[in-house]
């Protein structure tokens, strides 16, 4: 393997292309010059940091520590998914329903592809398990953070269908699914669209990743495809989980519709 | 008989109120008062406290869809969930009848819902419940959308099922159409149900 190391001149070269950007967006009165700027700040300092975190937690691969930073990554996930939401849960499970449902789908598809797939010397290599649970978290929380937000507003918007439905002698359940229905879709349509144009509209960042490392394209191309079905199980796992703790944390078990239990609406 | 002691919510001060099988009972109040609110709470649709029965049988020894399907409510506007009529009915083929018998042709079952008139989703919500064969009938305003022929055919309907030996407990802002239907009428005001009119509540 093979591959061209980059010095700090060669990233500060395409640091120019932002200050272009942020030029522009100057001239054209866009207002956007000092967020592109501090958005490109914390981009560098954060991935520095994870880069020196990474190579330490490399270095040590104790399986305590590498546990750690996945809860801490899971944590992140929640809360990012959480902050998505237009209309979220009151109390405990504004944050516990995805973060619940992520941490549960992305422990078992994690787990699941590295003890009988990848198979690393230890399992938990952190080499292998923190950019594996990287891509399935980040997949997933957009899968959860879509679901829950259209079962909410699809439970508040249908209000009136629902309780006739159930006024008629229908379930919670029952009254929900269309609702839960239309929440599980739209969480798994990019999941469904990223595998449908995966090689055709684009080339997956991981596999690019591989190729550029020095990796043979068929190689890397079997990494991607494993890895495309470990994050559509656990988008799927976690929709499923999240959208079903979700509908029913808005029901109750006398069968009635609980929108009290929802905050008033939010600037996303 | 329908009981119903100490019925409460936010919003709704404790109720007790009786409607015998075979009778029918207004209330009437002005908007906000909370009539429908104690409609909603008789059928357990919102967190209430109090006790309601059916002949005898504890609304908290019932699952909540058995309750409903014994005492169905028609809110003023109901909901609907499916794009045609029909999907609405378990059996169009039984709910035909009805539909007829209340003014509506019975091609109706084949209309799409968003090009109903306010008068038509009444009258079809009101099958809708019907069909169900409930022991009380809650109803909200049930002819508000309707003109003066339709709500008579309505109303006769209504004392057909009342004489058949349903419970009809009707909210109307109709003082006349309250006079027509119930022997006993009760005001809301407020959040709190009291008899109407010279003792004619119980």
């Amino acid at each position: 393997m093979s591959f061209v190391t980059l010095s700090h001149l060669d990233i500060a070269l395409a640091a120019v292309l932002l200050f272009v950007n942020a030029a522009l967006s100057l001239a054209l009165r866009l207002g956007l010059a000092r967020r592109l700027i501090i958005a490109g700040a914390r981009m560098v300092v954060q991935l520095t940091l994870v880069g020196l975190v990474l190579k330490a937690l490399f270095a040590i691969a104790s399986p305590a520590l590498t546990a750690l930073a996945a809860l801490v990554m899971v944590l992140f996930a929640g809360y990012e998914a959480m902050a998505r939401q237009e209309r979220r849960f009151t109390g405990f499970w504004t944050y516990g329903i995805g973060t619940g449902s992520m941490m549960a789908a992305g422990a078992i598809v994690t787990v699941f592809g590295l003890t009988t797939q990848i198979s690393p010397e230890p399992w938990y290599d952190p080499r292998y398990a923190i950019p594996i649970l990287g891509m399935i978290l980040g997949n997933t929380m957009n899968g959860v953070s879509v679901g829950l937000d259209r079962l909410v507003s699809g439970a508040v918007v249908q209000r009136a269908a629902i309780e006739a439905r159930l006024t008629l002698g229908a379930t919670a359940t029952e009254a929900l699914r269309g609702v839960t229905r239309d929440a599980m879709r739209a969480g798994l349509i990019p999941t469904v669209n990223g595998m449908a144009a995966a090689g055709l509209v684009s080339l997956p960042g991981m596999m690019t990743g591989q190729i550029l490392a020095g990796v043979e394209p068929v190689e890397a191309v079997k990494y991607q495809i494993l890895i495309m079905f470990l994050i559509a199980g656990g988008t799927g796992l976690g929709l499923l989980a999240a959208v079903m703790a979700g509908a029913r944390r808005l029901t109750d078990p006398r069968h009635r519709l609980r929108l009290d239990r929802l905050g008033g609406k939010t600037q996303p | 008989m329908l009981k119903i002691r100490g019925l409460a919510r936010p919003g709704l001060e404790p109720a007790d109120l009786d409607v015998a099988a075979g009778e029918c009972v207004a209330v009437s109040g002005p908007s906000g008062a909370g009539k429908s609110l104690l409609l909603r709470a008789i059928v357990d649709l919102d967190p209430n406290q109090g006790d309601v029965s059916l002949d005898g049988n504890a609304r908290a020894a019932l699952a909540a869809p058995d309750w409903r399907r014994r005492v169905v409510y028609v809110p003023a506007e109901a909901g609907w969930w499916a794009d045609q009529v029909a999907d609405h009915f378990p059996d169009p083929a039984v709910a035909a009848p009805l539909v007829t018998r209340l003014g509506l042709p019975a091609a109706a079952m084949e209309w799409e819902v968003a090009r109903l008139s306010t008068g038509e989703k009444q009258r079809l919500a009101l099958a809708r419940a019907m069909v169900i064969g409930p022991d009380a009938l809650l109803l909200d305003e049930p002819t508000s959308g309707l003109d003066p022929e339709t709500t008579a055919i309505v109303e006769s309907m209504l004392h057909e099922r009342v004489a058949d030996g349903i419970a009809v407990l009707i909210v109307t802002h109709d003082a006349k159409q309250a006079e027509r239907l119930a022997k006993r009428r009760y005001r809301m005001a407020k959040g709190k149900l009291s008899p109407a009119g010279g003792g004619a509540g119980s």
